[in-house]
């Protein structure tokens, strides 16, 4: 039955792809390109690509798609609740301990050290986004600034900390501006 | 007599369906970009979750299995209105992907050549990156505000580790988390000296 296939190829997607992102996409390839077949290594690709062009975690997205390649609608219910069915199981049942213990001194000394490793992970990946947004894959130097991003990067930074903007807002002005600068070199 | 509180269980349902809703449609990279989005939602303008625990729902949401968005919403959902609150969220969480993908599957190569839509997902990346190093700015200085030599000492070893030796995320959240038993070893030892 290709809909409880679909559930627990994606189930098995969902409970190993820890810390999400990326780090799933070698397992959902051997799932779903080499083990069952469903996707070509072109399409699997297009679906990647896809991915990281729109809004949602991978492993959703590959569901989504997967599912509806297969089996049409349902497919795609089926395979997207396959994976998330382990995450809603084990972060319901961590978030029971968690408010079940927070406030004893236990648990808040080892938070308090967790705390401060979060933010310098938030900031390595801040980090990383703008190294990303600024030199794409070159090497990082000032030759190979992308200056438009630098520019519209510098000033979404400056308006949500001086004026605290919606993030929402400014990433889609910062959209915004990357369309203008594009039409602008294209016409002049 | 329970409707009144029956009504404001719903009213929170569906602010908090919508807002799910609305920054799913919006995190793009995934990840850590969520956070700075929950921040301002949950945070700022509901009150809902205070600063501490939306970094301690980071923490967990990074280091269980699965995608970090639905684990974060399935934290918040417990927290906001229980059983039905974690459903609602997980559904508004995965809803924007799942109509966006669909609808794009259909029409693949007018959008992933099209040079306008890489232009505008192009400007947008400089968005996020200022949004996440916006809300590393604030957590960041108030860490070190506390003055607590441990905590800065665990902030600044866990930046090096990831973004200069590119440690694993789930690896530094087990080491702080093994500093924090260790610590917390330490202080009933020290306790049970002095009380002896």
């Amino acid at each position: 039955m290709i809909y409880i296939q679909l559930f627990f190829s994606f189930l098995k997607i969902g409970l190993f792809s820890v810390g999400g992102g990326y780090a799933a996409i070698p397992l959902i390839q051997s799932e779903i390109v080499n083990g069952h077949g469903w996707l070509s290594m072109q399409e699997f690709t297009n679906l990647i690509t896809i991915s990281s062009m729109t809004p949602g975690p991978v492993a959703i997205n590959s569901a989504t798609f997967v599912g509806l390649r297969i089996a049409g609608l349902p497919g795609a219910v089926t395979a997207t609740l396959g994976s998330i069915f382990p995450a809603v199981i084990l972060v319901s049942l961590l978030s029971l301990i968690y408010r079940k213990y927070k406030g004893t001194t236990a648990i808040d000394t080892v938070l308090g050290c967790l705390r401060p490793a979060v933010v310098a992970l938030i900031t390595a990946a801040g980090l990383s986004l703008s190294q990303t947004a600024l030199w794409g894959e070159l090497p990082v130097s000032l030759s190979s600034v992308d200056w438009t991003n630098a520019l519209l990067f510098l000033g979404a930074f400056f308006i949500l900390r001086k004026w605290k903007w919606n993030p929402i807002l400014v990433m889609c002005l910062c959209g915004a501006g990357g369309l203008i600068s594009f039409l602008t070199g294209k016409f002049f | 007599m329970d409707t009144p509180l029956r009504h404001q269980n719903l009213k929170k349902l569906k602010t908090l369906f919508l807002s799910t809703l609305y920054i799913s449609a919006f995190t793009f990279g995934g990840g850590f970009v969520i956070v700075g989005f929950m921040r301002r939602k949950f945070v700022h303008d509901l009150h809902w979750i205070d600063e501490e625990e939306m970094l301690d729902f980071a923490a967990l949401a990074q280091s269980c299995p699965g995608a970090v968005a639905v684990n974060a919403a399935i934290l918040i959902g417990w927290k906001i209105c229980g059983f039905a609150g974690m459903l609602t969220a997980v559904l508004g969480t995965i809803l924007p992907p799942m109509i966006i993908l669909s609808v794009i599957s259909l029409f693949y190569s007018a959008f992933a050549s099209s040079p306008l839509i890489s232009a505008v997902l192009h400007g947008m990346e400089a968005g996020v990156a200022a949004t996440v190093l916006d809300v590393a700015c604030d957590l960041g200085m108030a860490t070190v505000k506390t003055k607590s030599s441990l905590s800065v000492f665990i902030m600044a070893g866990a930046f090096v580790l990831n973004f200069v030796f590119h440690v694993s995320v789930i690896y530094i959240i087990l080491a702080a988390a093994v500093i924090g038993t260790v610590r917390l070893l330490i202080i009933r030892r020290f306790h049970r000296e002095v009380s002896r």
